[in-house]
């Protein structure tokens, strides 16, 4: 079976003034279809390079990605605009929801930009909006809403051009631990459905709640395997501080 | 992405910035109106113009002869012959005696009236007619008759409307008048209605003028106005032998000269509104250029989704277009505004029958610069939005 998301030895070097930053070192990995992954790291560790990367917002320096079989270093900028709007969906940190739009033309977006139909696009993203639980709310503007409220409806964003790979960003980062909760839930939800869910987090109370880690320490890959298993979260050779399973999901 | 779509958009942005939307505009609007305005001036300084020199007469020669004492000069006949010859490039002459006359009608003293001395067919030439009488006749030239033809301020001033068969008198000479002229201008003072019309051979007598120095001709028509200047010109050049002793005008070339001057005028007064045009472009890439930072968080979130470069460069330029396409609007409806308002001032004010008319292809042509305008100075800014980098754009505060 092709992998959904491949990367070969891929890393990404970049140049500020004279020293040379290695944000990606030869990281290789595999994520199947239907898998619920969690790439997780101090800041520093690359993750958000990987999910640049992965998102098709970043193309590597050396190595290759290869998005469901197609390699994505030796595409254009506008090939790669047309993946991340077929085959991505992205759930922000700070949700980046449209202020001046309502939320059904919010999340009508992606498939404007497909070219669907005026009135298919708006039956969509309206089943996508019920199926969050905002049907109801699909005039309001995104800053009438709580923030929980708001990454409900990026998500269904992210879902509405059915996509292969939903990308979330940190999603409960701006979100209390109850909120949080919830967007887990919905993120848990998708992946029962049978999506596939990269979820980029620092924070590993959150990552256990994905199938299996993949832990990034200074451009490298140092665990890859289930959630399970303890290692996972084992950081620089110590066990980190917070227990899988226990505390709320934190800030 | 339909072009409608982007336009509602671009609608929906500027409708969100009202008032930045609009100062963008201002110099569109100012820049717009203030060429349709001098442009619509100009239109109505020519359309004036060429209907005075039409009722003159686009299609005469004024022939005036300096001389040099009365060695040498130009017999009536002889200005009689050279028309004769020349049919096919000139048709109608009269001698023009301008008197210095006193003129009397009863007790009153008409000072303000002008008495000139002409042939039987000045009337035709100056597309005059009588309302009631007749005109100069040529057996009135030839037994150099007291008889006169009047405007119809004299008739109303001074003979109440009743002028026909009565007599006035003119250097104390007594004169019938034969006909009353229809109302040329507005009946007032000094106009070409207070006049009198005798014949020329009564008035150069009275004048104890041999000779007479000032004639008007007619061409056949409009287009004969250079050969028929020329031939005139050629004639006199033979008898003088020297171009300072005589003016050949013709009043269709003076139109064309003085409407080239005109339009030349107008143009340098346009292009220098149109430099607010140039400003109020500058201003619009200013305020889309702000507008691209401002929403480089938004330019992000598009591109994350899928969004093309060259579709958030359409977004920007449409925009661009659109703001200026608005400006060129108002910009239009403000010139007409103005234009009527300046057609107030000068027919009221200044007593001069004019219109303001801004044409049709000024109008479109100004839209059609407002929306380039638009275009072009909108290519900038929608270029920087496009090149973002969406990583960059999305993590931008």
């Amino acid at each position: 079976m092709t992998p959904l998301i491949e990367f070969k030895e891929v890393s990404k070097i970049y140049h500020m003034g004279d020293s040379v930053v290695i944000a990606a070192n030869k990281i290789s990995m595999r994520i199947y279809k239907g898998e619920f992954v969690a790439i997780v790291g101090q800041s520093g560790s690359g993750k958000s390079t990987c999910m640049n990367i992965i998102g098709c917002l970043d193309v590597p320096t050396e190595g290759q990605y290869l998005l469901d079989g197609r390699d994505v270093g030796g595409m254009n900028k506008n090939e790669l605009a047309e993946i991340r709007n077929e085959m991505l969906g992205f759930i922000f940190q700070q949700y980046n929801l449209l202020p001046k739009l309502n939320l059904l033309e919010n999340v009508m977006i992606p498939l404007m930009y497909a070219g669907v139909p005026v009135h298919e696009r708006k039956q969509r993203a309206m089943d996508a909006l019920e199926s969050v639980g905002l049907g109801d709310k699909y005039a309001h503007k995104p800053t009438q809403l709580s923030g929980g409220q708001q990454q409900r409806v990026s998500i269904a964003r992210a879902l509405v051009g059915l996509p292969s790979v939903i990308l979330a960003d940190e999603p409960t980062g701006a979100l209390d631990s109850h909120t949080g909760r919830e967007v887990l839930n919905i993120l848990q939800g998708l992946h029962s459905q049978g999506n596939t869910v990269v979820l980029i987090t620092h924070d590993n109370s959150i990552a256990a709640t994905a199938q299996r880690i993949i832990r990034l320490e200074d451009g490298c890959v140092v665990y890859d395997g289930p959630s399970t298993d303890p290692r996972a979260f084992v950081h620089a050779g110590r066990p980190v501080a917070e227990v899988p399973g226990e505390g709320g999901a934190a800030t | 992405m339909k072009l409608y779509e982007s336009l509602k958009m671009a609608f929906a942005n500027i409708w969100a910035s009202k008032m930045r939307s609009f100062l963008t505009m201002l110099g569109i609007i100012i820049g717009i109106a203030a060429v349709m305005v001098i442009v619509g001036l100009g239109n109505g300084m020519e359309n004036y113009m060429t209907a005075s020199f039409e009722s003159m007469g686009t299609n005469t020669l004024s022939v005036d002869i300096t001389g040099r004492g009365s060695s040498r000069t130009v017999s009536v006949d002889e200005m009689y012959k050279l028309v004769d010859d020349n049919p096919n490039d000139l048709s109608l002459i009269s001698p023009l005696v301008s008197m210095n006359a006193t003129v009397k009608i009863g007790s009153d003293t008409a000072d303000t009236t002008g008495v000139t001395g002409v042939s039987e067919d000045y009337l035709t030439i100056k597309d005059y007619s009588a309302s009631s009488g007749r005109g100069i006749q040529y057996v009135d030239v030839l037994k150099r008759k007291k008889v006169c033809v009047i405007g119809s301020y004299v008739d109303k001033t001074y003979f109440d409307g009743s002028g026909l068969g009565q007599t006035l008198k003119i250097n104390g000479e007594q004169f019938t008048v034969v006909g009353v002229l229809k109302a040329e201008a507005d009946s007032e003072e000094s106009s070409t209605d207070d006049a009198i019309y005798i014949p020329y051979s009564t008035a150069a007598r009275m004048s104890y003028t041999g000779t007479i120095s000032s004639y008007v001709l007619t061409v056949p028509n409009v287009d004969k106005a250079t050969e028929g200047k020329t031939i005139v010109e050629d004639a006199l050049y033979k008898i003088f032998q020297d171009d300072n002793f005589y003016r050949v005008i013709s009043m269709a070339e003076m139109l064309d000269t003085m409407t080239k001057m005109l339009n030349v005028m107008i143009a340098v007064l346009a292009a220098i509104a149109a430099i607010s045009l140039v400003v109020g472009g500058i201003g619009i890439m200013n305020i889309m250029l702000v507008s691209v930072s401002e929403r480089t968080r938004e330019i992000g979130i598009r591109k994350a989704l899928g969004a093309k470069e060259r579709w958030i460069k359409s977004q920007f330029v449409i925009e661009a277009a659109v703001t200026s396409a608005i400006g060129g609007v108002l910009g239009i409806l403000d010139g007409y505004l103005l234009s009527s308002i300046a057609t107030l001032i000068v027919t009221q004010a200044m007593n001069v029958d004019m219109t303001v008319v801004p044409s049709g292809a000024a109008v479109l042509m100004a839209f059609g610069i407002s929306v380039g305008i638009g275009v072009l100075f909108g290519y900038l800014p929608a270029k920087k939005a496009a090149q973002l980098n969406p990583i960059d754009a999305l993590r931008y505060e």
